[in-house]
């Protein structure tokens, strides 16, 4: 088809006596321009399908997640009577019993066993805890009746959310007829309320989805991510230099870099093995904490470093090292001077992505025991810790409705979490970026 | 076809290894600062220079010229010991500087690299401002420890160069954003500015217009009273303008080495007065 065109132009230029460029251009010209525009509709198509593909992502996220920001609490008159609180240690008092005395005090008309039962389980069991920091905190009068809002179960939660239908047959949902009129009567008195769930942002793990918070993997995430940075990054960045300025062009350094190359791409897995044979047997040191997570996700991000930060160094100009070496300077002033400033952006950017990486990576962290049922939050390197992702994890597994919106809530707080990692690194970058 | 393997014999008879040719012309001088002998230089298994000897004299300025590729950035880079920093590059033979051979392994480059400064061919200032180009390398050596002292060397080193008068009220702004000319009389400034004793030139104003040509040749003529100065260049007029003594390269050899004057006039080689007659290069 070219072929054809192209030996009409020669042919008719021939014909007329005169070959002139020109005319082959032209000719030419359109079908460039068509080549052209075909492509950047390409790229456009493909960064629409991206956008689009990522809309979706974060709307179903945010859909599925925003309700968990609110939670359900009742609101219960609590009254105290005589003895109710120990005089001595107020602390010790059995504030399960007076929660369950102010509850039937409402409900009078409940009587049965298997009826009180039911009864309480419409009141999540941290509302005990709530009396109790009350109380400590501020300790009432005998006698007085405090109005506390307690927080509801998971399933009133459901319910008030929605998330659980009131006219599906009651063999199919996880409150029945007896506890929605119960439940109907709070709402006549305006007793049951959506407020924002500060127990979400400050609370650990725990087995009920109201008790249940993302504070604890946060934390453990800082931790986790510290520890990574602080290893990975100065590791990192003197073993580029070294490679880069330093060591001697050999078959020993080809080798390294190499199994650097390789090591990038090697599942992350692998590093959770190694790092459980060699610092938890080996080293003894303590499982589900923070400092042996890090570690193992500085192993795994060390290699991304290394390449990137190689590479911001290869992009230094040699005549700058030319020049500083030309005056006498060591080269431990070219690189300290002169070398580093200008590749130090690039550096940062291969730090970003790594770290981003070790902050969403679950799989290492799984063969170190990081992925274990902790409440506490930590409080130190060597705290059993849960980091975002496995929390994530953890909770996407587990049967509660109430814990499908915790999942996707945690993940935006695991993006919210990233966003804002990154936007340190790049304010930073552009503080090393001037250039001249 | 007969003509295609004439072609590969010439080939053959130019790029096959051969006997060194004999310098022509007197190759030392009555008080010499560097005294090369018989320096070759490989790079790879490729020889770039074959059995140079010259000395380079006390307070002269000596110009290299020959055609491109004959070998003069690389013999220059010997000088100072710039041919390390590529890896494949081999030295052999002998370039005594102060009665030592710069390439013994007792020698620490970083003094003599203090000592023998360098201007390269492309302008490469230091991507800081004026004044930190200048004043980076006394300050590493530790000639400079005040403000004061900096300032003074900021000063007389770009007074030197020429440049004073333009740079004076933009010291803290980026040295890049000089011209090309000012940029190449910055790196002189930043040449001079820990007092070497000798300063290798790589073609200083190849990319500059005949107005900064002629202030950089200015500042050589000055600087040649207190430095020893190693010059390469492609322009005949440059070389006969500035220079005491000429060297002629061709293909890895030191052809003829003399008198500039002489040179000039009545060269004694065929290939020399081919080159400045223009008639080969
Ligand atoms: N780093 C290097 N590796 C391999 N060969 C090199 C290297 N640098 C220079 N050469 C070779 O050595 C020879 C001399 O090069 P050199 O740069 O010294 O030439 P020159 O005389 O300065 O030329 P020009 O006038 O064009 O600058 C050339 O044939 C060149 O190809
Ligand atoms: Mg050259």
């Amino acid at each position: 088809m070219i072929k054809s065109t192209k030996k009409s132009v020669v042919g008719s230029s021939a014909s007329s006596g005169r070959i002139k460029a020109i005319d082959i251009v032209n000719k030419g010209l359109k079908r460039r321009y068509r080549k052209e525009k075909r492509f950047r509709l390409y790229g456009m198509l493909s960064i629409l399908a991206s956008v689009a593909f990522l809309a979706f992502l974060l709307t179903s996220i945010v859909f599925n997640g925003y309700s968990a920001f609110l939670q359900t609490y009742i609101k219960l008159d609590v009254p105290l009577e005589a003895g109710m609180i120990d005089k001595q240690e107020p602390g010790r008092s059995d504030f399960q019993g007076i929660i369950k005395s102010a509850i039937r005090s409402y409900y009078p008309e409940v009587t049965e066993r298997q009826d009180k039962r039911e009864l309480y389980a419409l009141f999540s069991s941290g509302a005990a805890f709530q009396l109790r920091d009350t109380v400590l905190s501020n300790p009432p009068e005998e006698g007085t009746t405090l109005s506390l809002w307690v927080l509801a179960d998971d399933d009133v939660d459901m319910l008030m959310k929605g998330h659980m239908k009131r006219d599906v047959p009651e063999g199919s949902r996880r409150l029945n007829d007896k506890q929605l009129r119960w439940i109907e009567r709070l709402e006549a008195d305006k007793r049951v309320e959506k407020r924002f769930n500060t127990t979400f942002f400050s609370a650990g793990d725990s087995r009920e989805p109201e008790l249940a918070g993302i504070w604890g993997a946060v934390k453990g995430s800082i931790y986790t991510m510290l520890v990574t940075l602080a290893l990975s990054f100065p590791i990192g960045i003197c073993a580029a230099v070294y490679l880069e300025e330093f060591a001697p062009k050999n078959l020993a350094t080809d080798f390294i870099e190499v199994n650097i190359n390789n090591l990038a791409a090697v599942p992350s897995i692998v590093f959770g093995l190694l790092g459980l044979a060699v610092f938890l047997n080996f080293f003894g040191m303590p499982r589900s904490t923070p400092l042996v997570g890090g570690i193992v996700l500085m192993l795994m991000t060390l290699p991304t470093i290394i390449i990137a930060s190689r590479a911001a160094l290869k992009a230094v100009p040699p005549s700058i090292r030319e020049a500083a070496l030309g005056v006498g300077s060591s080269k431990l002033q070219v690189v300290a001077s002169h070398v580093l400033p200008l590749a130090l952006p690039g550096m940062l950017t291969g730090t970003i992505i790594g770290m981003a990486q070790a902050l969403g990576e679950t799989a290492p962290l799984l063969m170190i025991g990081m992925v274990a049922f902790i409440v506490d939050i930590p409080g130190g390197f060597t705290d059993p810790a849960a980091v975002m992702p496995v929390q994530i994890y953890l909770w996407a597994d587990s049967p509660e409705r109430a814990f499908v919106e915790r999942t996707s809530a945690a993940i935006m707080v695991l993006l919210a979490f990233l966003i804002s990692m990154n936007a340190v690194a790049v304010v930073m970058r552009k503080r090393f970026e001037r250039r001249w | 076809m007969q003509e295609v393997l004439n072609k590969k014999n010439v080939e053959k008879r130019i790029l096959a290894p051969r006997e060194s040719r004999d310098t022509i012309g007197r190759i030392n001088v009555s008080n010499p600062r560097m005294i090369c002998r018989d320096v070759n230089v490989y790079y790879g298994d490729k020889q770039a220079i074959r059995n140079v000897s010259i000395d380079i004299g006390c307070n002269e300025v000596l110009a290299m010229i020959g055609p491109s590729g004959c070998g003069k950035s690389t013999f220059l880079r010997c000088l100072n010991r710039m041919n390390d920093t590529i890896d494949n590059c081999r030295v052999t033979g002998e370039i005594l500087f102060d009665d030592k051979d710069i390439y013994d392994s007792s020698i620490d480059v970083v003094p003599l690299r203090a000592q023998i400064g360098m201007v390269f061919q492309k302008p490469n200032p230091f991507p800081k401002t004026i004044y930190e180009n200048v004043a980076w390398a006394p300050r590493i050596h530790g000639i400079i420890e005040s403000k004061s002292d900096a300032d003074e060397i900021v000063e007389t080193s770009l007074q030197k160069a020429g440049l004073w008068g333009e740079v004076k009220d933009r010291l803290d702004q980026p040295g890049n954003g000089l011209s090309g000319g000012q940029q190449q009389r910055l790196c002189i400034a930043r040449a001079i500015a820990v007092s070497p004793e000798v300063i290798l030139m790589d073609e200083p104003c190849s990319a500059l217009d005949p107005i900064a040509t002629a202030k950089i040749e200015d500042l050589i003529e000055e600087l040649r009273t207190q430095y020893t100065i190693a010059i390469v260049t492609h322009s005949m007029q440059q070389a006969s303008r500035v220079s005491q003594r000429t060297a002629f390269f061709h293909l890895g050899d030191l052809i003829e080495v003399g008198a500039t004057e002489a040179i000039f006039t009545k060269p004694s080689h065929q290939l020399t007065e081919d080159y400045i007659t223009g008639r080969y290069g």
